[in-house]
Order: C-alpha cells, then structure tokens, then sequence
C-alpha cells in the first residue's frame, strides 16, 4: 500500500502539468485576445468611424464641420429634435411610474397569478418595436376597429407616444422589478414598531432604495423611445423624429456623413445616462447587507385588490394590442372581409422578403445565441476569474461596457462606415450573416455579460484554486464544475439573445443585403410598401417564435433544476 | 479515522524552503522579505492576526499570487515561477471549495485525471476508508455536514499524493465543539503521513494543538519562529506575547544587574531575563502565586479589584499597592478561592517569569 500512495507516477507528473499550462495560457490569453478583438472590431472601430464619418466633409455626404453647423441651427433640425425629445420625455412619465405600480404588486403584495402577469408583461420584449404600432392602426387607424373612440384619427404624437410606451414597458419593468426585490425585513419592522404608517414606511424605506433604479428606468425608457424608429416608420405620419430622419439620411438619400451627426445627438442622451447612472451607483453602494432578512409581503385586501386592478388594466392593454396584431394577421381583407385566412402568411407572393427573411432571422437568432453566449459566458469567466493580465482584464471590462451605451440604430451607422471604408479588408463581411451576427451580439453583449457575471460572482472564488492544486487545467474545470453550475443564467442568456437577435432592426437595418434580409426588416418594408396585413403577420410569427424558444428554454431550465436538485439544494456549503 | 490504514499509507514528506519573499500590494506590504524552513513531515502553522501575511505567503507558497521577489523550494526544486499546477501540493480551503455539482467520488478522482479506471477508483476508495467515509462515494458535498465536507476536501488534496499539504483556516467554518476534535484528527492523520504541513489560523489554541513549530506573523514578517511551548513560555518580542496567551505588563527601569525597580518595588530578575535599562516587564497570570502558603521572592501587598468565575479557574484582577492604578491580573484554581475572602492579598511574581522587553 505504501507505494501506492506515491501514485500517480511521480515521473509522469511534469509533463502533464506543463501540458495542462500552456492549454491554460492558450485559453486564457488566447480567450482574452480574442475578445478584446471582437470589442475593438465590433464596438469599437465602429463608434470611431462615426466620428470620422460625421466630420468629414466630403461631397454630397453632409458631413463635416461646416455640415454639422448647417444642421443644428437649421429649424428642420430643431423641429424633429423638439418632436423626438417631447415624445420620448411623454414615454417615460407615463411608462415609469405604469412599471414602478406594476413591479411593485408583482414584488411587494399579495395579488394572486403573479406569474401570469410576469410572463403577459414580458410581451412586447417578444416582438420588433413596429408590432404595437402595426396593432394601433388596425385599432385607432383611418379605419380602426375603435376609430370612433377618439376624435383625431392615431397617426401622429399619441400614436408613436402609445406604441413606444407598449414597446418600452418590459424593459422599465425589469429594471424596477429587480430593484424592488431586494427588501431588508428587518427595516420594515423597525419602521412599523416605531409606528410609521404604510405610506411613511413608503417614503423612507422602499423609495430611497428603489430611486435610484427609478431614474434607470427612465433613462432607458428615454434613449429607447429617442433611438427607435419602428414606431414613428408604423404611426407617425407627418410627425418626424431625429431617429427616422437617421435612418431616411442613410437608407433613403444615401447622406452618410449626415445620418452620422444625427447618429451622434443621439448617442449624447444615452451617454448622458449611462455617466450620471454609474455615478449614482457608486454613490449609492450596496445598500443590501448580507445579513439582511427576505421581505415577505402580507396580505392587505384592499392593497391587494387596487393592485389587481391596476395590474389586470395593464395586462388587457397589452393583450388587446397583441391579440389585435395576432386577428389583424388573420383576417383576409381588412376591413372589408373579416372572415379569417392565411392568406397574409403566404409571403412568396408579396414583396419584402417573405420565408427567406423568416429563415435568416432563425439562423441569425441561433447562431447569436449559441455563439454569442458562449463568447459572452467565457469571457466573462475569464475576465472574473483569472487574475493575471491586469491591463487586459481592465480594457475588457471597459470596453464591454460600451454596448450598454450605445443604441443600437448609432452602432448600426458606425457598421455601415466603418464596414465600408475605403481599403478596409474585412468590407467583405458587408451584407453577409456573419457580420449581422456579429452586429448583434455587440449590441446585446452588456446585459448579457451582467447577467454572467452575476452568476459567477456567486460561486466560491476558491474554486479555480483548488482546481489548480490538484493540477487540472483551467479549461477543463469550466467545461466541468463552472458551466455545469451556471447553466441555468447560461440559459438564460441564450434566451435574451436568441429574443434580441428576432425582435431587432435597429442595426440591423443598415446591414442586411437581399440574401440576408431579417424578419423584423421585412415587417418594417412591407408596411411601407403599405402591406400592413403581411407585416402583421410577420410580427407575429416572430412573437410566436420568439415566445416559444422562450417557454422552451424555461421548461429546460427547469427540468435541469429538478434533475440537479440532489446538489443544488445543499450548496453551496459556506 | 482509520488509523491502521493511514499508517500503512505513510510516504515521506519533502522540506520546503521560503527564501526572502516579498509581497506588496499597491502601497501595503503584505510580505516584507520573509523566510521560513518547513522540515520534512512536519506541521507549521502561521499564526496571525488578520492582514498580517500569513493568506498571503500561503498563497505564493500555491502559487495563486507571484511573490515580488524571493524564492520558494519545495524538496530540491526551486518552484518560484512554477504554475500552481507544476507545483505539487495539495490545498484545503477554508470554505473547502468542493464542486458542489460532482459526486464526493468525483471530487476526490478530480486531481487523478490521466490514470486508469481502475487504479482511481481504487484510489478513491482508500481515500475515503483514510478519512472515515466510506460509503459516501455518490453523495453530493451539499448532502454532507460540515465536517464530512471538510474530510471530503482533504481526502481530494491528498488524493494525487502531494508533497506539500497547505490548510488555509481549515476549522474556521466549522462550530466550535466539533473543532477541537477535528483538530486532532487531522493532525494525527498528518503525523501518521508524515507529509509536510503549511497551515494557516488566527485561531491560538488551533495553532497550539497542532503544529510542531508556530511561525507568529504580524505586519508582514515573522516575529517569531519556535515551538508552541517556547512560543508561549519565551516570546521573542511584544507582540507575540501580546497575541499568544493572556500577560501583564509592568513598566520598570533597571537598578542592577539583578533586580528593575517597578513602582515602589525592588523585583528580583533571572539571570537571563534581558539586559534592557527600561521598558516594560511581562508575566503569565497563571505564573502569579496569590497568597503563597511558603515564602516566595518577589512578594508584595495587592489588593482586590474583581473576581471572574471561569469554572474551574477564575480569574483575578488586582491592584499592587506600591503601583496603584494599574490593574494586573492572576489566575488561580476554583479550589483557592476560600483563601481570597479579603480584599488585602499578598502576590508574588517568581523571577523565572518574568520577562524583560525594552
């Protein structure tokens, strides 16, 4: 027995050991460099061209000082910048506080169905932004089925306000849902023993927590609205915002130079946001101590109830505009025969890209998912859980969050000039798939690297150590403890990438060529080309694909809890 | 444990050498150029109050932090810049890092990738029988009590036969009844090894069970480096008196070569007390004799300030008359309580315990 204690082989150990180190340095420099290209050629490169592009002044491009000057004081400028900023400045007043009420019951009360209106709330992320719109007009259009409800007929101001607040909700919501679902008991009681009443409780406990995430929200809902053209291209009509005219600079006149100055107003708000949002932050700090016992809310009829009705208000009005985009998709002949057909679904004989775009959006939607998560999650681990290359972790870490702050229609101008310069060896990525995906992992990499992040911040840090003791390599303690453990948030990114990549046009408007054209694009071309019925029915066969791969994700998720239940009830041990 | 076994694993330990190592973190020195000789088979435990180094030399030692300068031998090797997976040791950490997600026979197979089926699982099995485990082969670490799970992560260190056993806080986790037993069992399973033992604790009484020699760490640099017993009984500078074990402290300047004025006192000193004109002198309360019923040297008039009740010892908190306002304390047995009715006591300071410090 006493040999076998010296096992395994002392003599075989160094070689293996040094195998085990250079695949190491091969994953994990390698892993870094390669990131640290894909952020410099997809984010960064790209930002900088528009600056290029927006001061330059060449020919008939509209770009360049004297261009620039030109523009901000001429009143066509000032007309769609007071139009963009009224609209957007209307969504969020109105969006914040619905979500704020709507977080609040689902986190804070006793309301029942929660999960219902969690997963009816989520709607709108399931869909292109033109969706609500294309639901408005077959609702309150020229011949809207509830046309008679309003003096004036949708298309305008309240047209895109309506749509954009559909089309943002989700996204104010989950903000504010996390924020609400850290609740410290412990303050609660402190408060009601010294005889504050719910409202005081209110004001000075749940409010100081939840403001800053308010402001978030805002934030968001802001640079959403004022960075979206779905909405305004569906129901705005005579009413023009900055992002429209972006995007009828570049696609419709060719004027890059002019869609980049444009581009860069709109780049400030969301800057302006994402500056003041960290700064906040690292005032704030963590207000949660991990001491802190989990608020359980108790019941109150009437709290309960008004929450129910707000929250049943909001749900309706959500499913009356899907299920109105859903039957409109469905009827032969708006609104002159209502017997339903799928006649709009036959997209071979239309214009706009018919099944090819339904087909390349899935691909896309794939490959952005798959490849996209497990650049994303590897990254990740590598930036959280290596210590060596300090300078390299920090430049990543920067620069990955970029995407947070760029809207996606900016960075999608920054492909178009970046891609297209002149001696640029990888312009023939232009128009392919490959880059469409990588355009789209880009945009969505900050949330989803949050999201991995946060699920590795929560195990052991020794973990990584003690594989190293026992002379594993890296590579194949990922692949064998990390991944497994973080399967369920790697899930979960799968899922947000796979909805982005089917919902998006905002990038991917510029970047798309016949071969490649997207489901969400051909929905925005067949409206304009007046087709709102096909464009209908494309948006919801995107909802329902999306809203699908979505269940079927959770259902895995949860089948993969149940199995690895055994282990993940006791741990981790600490 | 199975400790026939364990002894028929035995193999010999290797000595490690840490040669000038320095550490800085921005402008903390957390290392400031330490050494220390591990001898072969032996358990030496780094003793220290939180941010004094003693995390971070454990973790140049495994290679999880490059030391700034210095060098580290493991047996002959200089493993200095060696990856922590050239290195060969084993690591129990103080949260056991057990991958919550594989069996407890994955786990302790985890270090054995590359050797045969059957020789790991052979090997797993002796592992777990070392340990007291057996049977727990397909139980996952969240189903096992602390203590199992801390057996679990020692037998998976030990499994691959490291030369080097590094324990960093390995009791910390663990509630304090089941920790002295523990304590005990890890260190005669380590001597029946005889593998060499780095282990770190800011725990006295861990340090004082175990190791055969305690290194006391404080601001980067090793204070003192002896067995527990010269640690406690001879402690080379303030600190590590301060830190290990209870003390007093009397301020005193030098009459003679034999004897330091304290107060209105003359105290005699042993002959190798120290050499100091002034400073400070130190004494163990249990050293203290109150009411001594023969005469003692060094006996002075005290009085009372308070008596603690500890069970089967209490401790008392007095007064000398000749160096009033500067409270000492004593200790003594339950059973001589009786003795202590009156505030007006006479203590005596034997000169063997007393310690001079400059």
């Amino acid at each position: 027995m006493a040999a076998e204690m010296a096992l395994p082989l002392p003599g075989k150990m160094p070689r293996k050991a040094s195998r085990a180190e250079l695949g190491d340095r091969i994953f994990v420099v390698g892993g870094k460099l390669l990131l640290l290209l894909l952020l410099s050629v997809a984010v960064l490169m790209p930002l900088l061209a528009i600056f290029w592009r927006g001061f330059s002044a060449e020919d008939g491009q509209g770009g360049g000082w004297v261009a620039a000057r030109e523009l901000v004081t001429s009143d066509n400028f000032h007309w769609l910048l007071g139009n963009s900023l009224k609209v957007s400045l209307s969504v969020a007043a109105i969006v914040v506080p619905l979500a704020y009420l709507f977080a609040y019951a689902l986190q804070r009360t006793m309301i029942p169905g929660k999960r219902i209106w969690r997963g009816l709330s989520l709607l709108p992320l399931m869909a292109p932004s033109m969706l609500p719109g294309i639901a408005l007009v077959y609702l309150f259009g020229n011949q809207g089925m509830l046309r008679g409800l309003i003096s004036d007929n949708i298309y305008g101001f309240w047209g895109i306000v309506l749509g954009e607040a559909i089309y943002t909700f989700p996204h104010a919501l989950m903000i504010l849902l996390s924020a609400l679902s850290l609740a410290d008991a412990r303050l609660f009681d402190a408060a009601s023993s010294m005889g504050a009443g719910p409202f005081k409780a209110f004001r000075s406990i749940t409010w100081p927590g939840t403001k800053q995430a308010v402001f978030a929200a805002f934030c968001l809902v802001f640079t959403l609205t004022i960075t979206d053209f779905g909405v305004p291209v569906v129901v705005g009509g005579d009413y023009q915002v900055l992002a429209l005219e972006a995007y009828k600079a570049v696609v419709g006149q060719q004027q890059f130079g002019r869609g980049a100055l444009i581009g860069m107003v709109l780049l400030l708000p969301a800057l302006f946001s994402f500056g003041v949002d960290a700064w906040l932050r690292r005032q704030h700090g963590d207000s949660m101590s991990g001491r802190a016992q989990v608020f359980k809310p108790v019941p109150s009829k009437v709290r309960d109830r008004c929450y129910l009705a707000i929250v049943l208000l909001i749900c309706a009005t959500l499913l009356l505009v899907f299920g109105m985009a859903v039957y409109s998709s469905l009827v032969k002949f708006w609104p002159y025969n209502l017997s339903l057909s799928l006649a709009h679904y036959q997209f071979n004989d239309t214009a706009g890209g018919g099944w090819l775009a339904y087909r390349n959006s899935v691909t896309m939607a794939l490959c952005t998912a798959l490849i996209g998560s497990a650049v994303i999650f590897t990254g990740a681990y590598l930036m959280e859980k290596t210590r060596s290359q300090k300078g390299l972790n920090l430049a990543l870490r920067m620069l990955s969050f970029v995407p947070m702050a760029v809207p996606g229609l900016v960075l999608g101008l920054g492909y178009v000039f970046f891609f297209n310069l002149p001696g640029n060896p990888l312009h023939v990525l232009y128009g392919t798939m490959t880059l469409l995906v990588v355009c789209t992992i880009a945009h969505y990499l900050t949330t989803a690297q949050m999201t991995a992040t946060t699920a590795l911040r929560q195990l052991d840090g020794e973990f990584e150590a003690a594989a190293l003791s026992l002379k594993a390599p890296l590579y194949r303690h990922y692949w064998r403890v990390t991944v497994p453990i973080c399967l369920p948030a790697l899930l979960d990114i799968i899922r947000y990438l796979f909805v982005s990549a089917m919902t998006t046009v905002s990038a991917a408007i510029f970047l798309y060529s016949p071969d490649t054209i997207l489901a969400a694009v051909a929905v925005l071309n067949m409206d304009d080309a007046g087709n709102v019925g096909g464009a209908a029915a494309m948006s919801t066969l995107i909802l329902f694909t999306s809203a699908g791969v979505s269940l079927l994700l959770a259902w895995a998720s949860r089948g993969l809890l149940r199995r690895s239940q055994a282990w993940r009830q006791g741990a981790p041990a600490q | 444990m199975n400790r026939s076994n364990a002894t028929a694993l035995t193999q010999p330990g290797v000595p490690m050498k840490v040669r000038n190592v320095s550490k800085r973190f921005g402008a903390f020195t957390a290392l400031d150029n330490v050494s220390l000789e591990v001898a072969a088979g032996e358990l030496v435990c780094l003793l220290g109050p939180s941010g004094c180094g003693k995390t971070t030399l454990l973790r140049c030692i495994a290679g999880l932090e490059r030391q700034d300068n210095g060098a580290l031998y493991l047996g002959e090797r200089d493993v200095s810049e060696l990856a922590p997976q050239a290195r060969d040791y084993g690591i129990l950490f103080q949260s056991y890092a057990l991958f919550p997600n594989l069996t407890v026979e994955a786990n302790i197979a985890y270090g054995l990738a590359g050797s045969n089926r059957d020789v790991v699982r052979k090997r797993v099995g002796d592992m777990l029988e070392l340990v007291g485990l057996t049977g727990s082969e397909k139980k996952f670490p969240g189903q096992l009590s602390g203590g199992q799970q801390q057996r679990v992560a020692l037998a998976r260190a030990l499994a691959p036969a490291p030369s080097l056993l590094l324990l960093d806080e390995p009791m910390s986790a663990l509630d304090a009844r089941v920790r002295e037993h523990l304590c005990t069992e890890l260190r005669q399973l380590q001597r029946s090894l005889g593998i060499t033992t780095l282990m770190v604790t800011h725990n006295q009484d861990e340090a004082m069970l175990m190791a055969d020699r305690i290194a006391v760490m404080n601001n980067g640099k090793v204070e003192q480096y002896a067995t527990p017993q010269e640690i406690y009984d001879k402690p080379a500078t303030p600190f590590v008196a301060e830190f290990v074990g209870q003390g007093n402290w009397l301020p005193f300047q030098r009459n003679s070569a034999s004897h330091a004025q304290v107060g209105g006192m003359s105290m005699r000193l042993a002959d190798d007390a120290g050499r100091a004109a002034s400073g400070r002198l130190f004494c163990r309360p249990e050293a203290i004799s109150v009411n001594p019923v023969l005469h003692q040297e060094n006996l002075f008039p005290a009085r009372v300030r308070e008596i603690t009740f500890l069970g089967n010892r209490c401790r008392m908190s007095f007064e000398l008359n000749h160096l009033p306002g500067h409270a000492l304390t004593a200790e003594v047995g339950s059973q001589d309580l009786p003795r202590l009715g009156a505030p007006d006591i006479f203590v005596a300071l034997p000169p063997g315990s007393l310690q001079v410090f400059a």
